[in-house]
């Protein structure tokens, strides 16, 4: 199981700006390692942020996103005290879902 | 007489165009996989069954002019059109075009930050795609001192 994504939400007038910080190894498949194998990919895919169990955003991402991934989206209607929920689902079917309170 | 590299380069497309119309059923319920096997910025978009691209000044890309680590580069992309239906951010020079394709609803602007992966110094494109297939694009160059992609 992965390690936990640290999400931050921040109400500002009626949107609110939420930052996320997952934990993964985003290999690209591109790498080789010292035997000169090439290391198999292993990224997220997909992502999807919900307020209030509502979703509102999904995404698909490639390999070429950076390790230990981060994603800055903005969310109208939100407001203090309302929940943030973010799911990732990588290549191999892992996934995850975190929680967060807008402040 | 034909190379095997263009062979291969011709099914690409040909496979390219049939999902486009919908005749291959995709693999992973969601997932756009041809538009992230694309090389090109062009590609990407005509796999999303996006029409020729616009530049546009309504779209904005951000990013570092100069980026010290291509591993973590961060950039941006937004717009002040409405009706966007996704926005996508593209490094033209990786090994594949597509970072990151943003499905924009009623409930999000239209403007997101990631951080990317860079091989090599080249232009990087945000790319609206509206809901009626219009695609307006921004483009800027990153130049970077150190690549991401590989050892």
């Amino acid at each position: 199981m992965a390690d936990p994504m640290r999400i931050r939400a921040q109400a500002a007038g009626d949107k609110a700006t939420v930052r996320v910080l997952m934990s993964h190894e985003m290999e690209s498949g591109q790498r080789k390692d010292s035997a000169g194998k090439v290391v198999p990919a292993w990224f997220i895919q997909e992502v999807s942020a919900s307020l209030n169990g509502k979703v509102v955003l999904t995404a698909e991402w490639g390999p070429a996103v950076s390790k230990n991934p981060f994603m800055q989206f903005v969310v109208k209607g939100a407001k203090a005290g309302d929940k943030i929920a973010v799911t990732w689902k990588d290549n191999k079917g892992d996934s995850r879902t975190d929680e967060a309170t807008v402040s | 007489m034909q190379t095997r590299r263009e062979t291969l380069k011709h099914s690409a497309v040909v496979a390219g165009l049939l999902a486009s119309a919908g005749l291959i059923p995709q693999q992973a319920a969601a997932y756009e996989k041809v538009a992230f096997d694309a090389k090109t910025a062009a590609d990407v978009t005509k796999a999303l069954g996006a029409g020729a691209t616009v530049e546009s000044k309504d779209v904005t890309i951000g990013g570092p002019d100069i980026a010290e680590n291509g591993a973590v580069v961060p950039l941006t992309a937004s717009t002040t059109l409405a009706g966007v239906k996704r926005m996508l951010i593209l490094v033209e020079k990786n090994p594949a075009a597509l970072v990151a394709m943003f499905n924009v609803t009623d409930a999000v602007e239209a403007n997101f930050a990631t951080r990317a992966k860079m091989g090599q110094s080249s232009d990087v494109y945000a790319v609206a795609i509206m809901n009626d297939g219009k695609a307006f694009f921004a483009k800027k160059e990153v130049k970077v001192t150190l690549g991401g992609c590989g050892g």
